[in-house]
């Protein structure tokens, strides 16, 4: 079975501190640590883990700048066989559209029985490159995926609903999925296995290749901004324990025990 | 001037709660436009759906067949090409729920319609289209411009539209579905219910919830044991059960639980939107978050900018104090 997977480097910022940089229009990112996109890394997981089933080759993919290749290194580490860097700086301001275009350029002359991309990339949180990447190559998909079974030429695949229920499809290959967070438990890679991957080599795909004016955007970034607050909580500050006591007053004030 | 639609989302016979706020959205769009809305129903039956929507829109356009009854991305592309095709709507709205998800992308790629996805707010722009959206783990929010063209799609995040009243004469309209059978290469098989655990959060009163902040499993059981003393259960925000570290049931959040406790104590969860629906109902909030600028504090009634190692303890003797002497 070949299998692709989509990976994308992304700032970590859950739990950092994000500032708007000068242009308006991104962020300062010298103190933020990069990384996989968390459901990628779910995403590649499921891949690996198809691959060593049925075995066949796994290419990982990813639009980004050269810290990408990183990132695409340690996919080659974690157990892909190649690694495809499209590069971003040959296509000026991507949207999900434009994204989901370049990876379809390169896609379309490999040989793919399943395609596995996260559902939503953390940074500018779309989650739409999967589904417009299936339709752009003519498959069909599945987002939101939490499990998928094989069973002779038919995939089961689960979809994750609304209030923890699960919406089943039975798919024929080839298709798409968009996996979500916690359908597997990621690998990490070894020290060797790094070291290995750092002498592979990772093949660069540009504007020499595709063809930018072939390539069109849905739409454009205007600005970031601080998101408007409403009714912000009431900070209760002090030492730990006059804070005890504020929220000790404050639960027997209102009978919440 | 090109009306603006709207997408009725169902499901297991019941109109979704984002179906009423997409109606909300697209009456102030259709206001602004000096034109008309639309409703578009896709079921079988459909006769509740469509009554239960009435007077929300100008105009309901019905198709019924029993290829509608559960929700299939590949089926609803088909028929909303169909109707898109025919009737060119100005902006077409779908809900950012796990249906629109699957199917917003792939209609606009396939029909070339500029689309943008989990949209807090929409305005006109001139000719063009603006939308508001969240992105950086909710961090910020950006202003994103589509491009200029004679049909936008758009799906709407939940919670951004509060559902009003309204009464409009609205004619119903029947067609024909373009599409008569689930495709083979994707059918749907059926719904399959979440796994009922031993403790039904949905029916405490107190609530301690755990996120990423807990670093890792081997501090579960001091957690759990503050949850129980004080007279509580524990939940937690979706990166501990993807961890494995708590079963699903106990996941508060827009794919796990809602919850409406008297009391819900957020201990090291940042408040990511799908979190923050699943406990907004909640009577008193109160976050534990080193970052102060964690989103958690935005929906919380008090905040406490610690570790919450450190917290945990001395709100766990503070809560029991109180307890004795109201006991």
């Amino acid at each position: 079975m070949d299998i692709i997977a989509c990976i994308k480097r992304v700032p970590q910022t859950a739990e950092a501190d994000v500032k708007i940089d000068s242009s308006g229009k991104d962020i300062v990112k010298d103190r933020l640590q990069f990384d996989m996109n968390e459901s990628d890394t779910y995403a590649l997981e499921e891949a690996i883990l198809l691959k060593e089933k049925f075995s066949g080759s796994l290419t990982v993919i990813s639009v980004g700048t050269f810290d990408a290749e990183d990132t695409l290194r340690i996919a080659l580490a974690k157990g892909a066989d190649n690694a495809i860097r499209i590069k971003a700086e040959d296509f000026g301001e991507l949207d999900g559209y434009k994204t989901a275009q370049l990876l379809k350029a390169v896609i379309k002359d490999l040989k793919h029985d399943a395609i596995f991309t996260g559902c939503i990339a953390t940074d500018d949180y779309y989650s739409q490159v999967g589904v417009t990447l299936a339709e752009l190559l003519g498959m069909p998909h599945a987002s939101l995926v939490t499990k998928i079974e094989i069973d002779g030429n038919t995939v089961h695949a689960y979809r994750e609903l609304e209030g923890g229920l699960l919406e089943h499809l039975a798919m024929s290959l080839p298709a798409l999925f968009t996996i979500q967070t916690g359908i597997n438990e990621p690998r990490y890679a070894s020290l060797i296995a790094i070291r290995r991957a750092a002498k592979k080599e990772i093949k660069v795909i540009g504007k020499e290749e595709i063809n930018a004016e072939d390539i069109v955007s849905f739409s454009s970034l205007e600005k970031l901004f601080t998101p408007p607050v409403g009714e912000r909580a009431e900070i209760l500050s002090g030492t730990l324990d006059e804070i005890g006591t504020r929220v000790q007053g404050i639960v027997k004030e209102k009978g919440l025990l | 001037m090109a009306e603006i639609f709207a997408l009725v989302e169902h499901r297991q016979g019941a109109v979704r709660d984002i179906t009423y706020e997409l109606l909300t959205c697209g009456r102030k769009l259709a206001t602004a436009q000096n034109t008309k809305l639309t409703a578009l129903v896709f079921a079988s039956p459909a006769d509740k759906i469509v009554e239960s929507i009435q007077e929300r829109a100008d105009r309901i356009i019905v198709m019924e067949h029993g290829v509608f009854e559960n929700f299939n991305a590949e089926i609803y592309q088909l028929a909303l090409r169909d109707i898109l095709e025919k009737e060119k709507p100005h902006v077409t709205l779908i809900g950012h729920t796990a249906f629109g998800y699957d199917l917003c992308p792939a209609l606009g790629a396939e029909m070339g319609i500029p689309f943008a996805t989990d949209c807090l707010d929409i305005e006109f722009t001139g000719s063009r289209l603006r939308v508001t959206r969240s992105v950086y783990d909710g961090k910020l929010d950006a202003h994103v411009l589509l491009k200029e063209h004679t049909s936008y799609l758009v799906t709407l995040r939940s919670g951004c539209f509060t559902p009003e009243e309204v009464s409009l004469a609205t004619e119903v309209v029947k067609q024909e579905s373009p599409v008569t059978e689930q495709p083979e290469y994707r059918k749907f098989v059926d719904y399959i219910e979440a796994a009922v655990g031993e403790v039904d959060i949905t029916k405490a009163d107190i609530i301690v919830s755990v996120g990423r902040g807990i670093k890792e499993q081997a501090n579960l059981p001091v957690m759990e044991e503050f949850a129980t003393a004080i007279g509580g259960v524990l939940s937690c925000s979706r990166p501990v059960v993807d961890a494995g570290w708590l079963p699903k049931d106990r996941q508060v959040g827009s794919s796990g639980k809602t919850v409406k406790p008297k009391l819900y104590i957020a201990l090291g969860i940042s408040g990511a939107f799908q979190h923050i629906v699943g406990m907004k109902g909640a009577d008193t909030i109160i976050a534990v978050n080193k970052d102060p600028n964690a989103p958690i504090f935005n929906e919380a009634d008090y905040g406490i900018v610690e570790d919450l190692f450190k917290v945990v303890p001395v709100l766990k003797e503070k809560i029991l104090d109180a307890k004795k002497l109201k006991g």
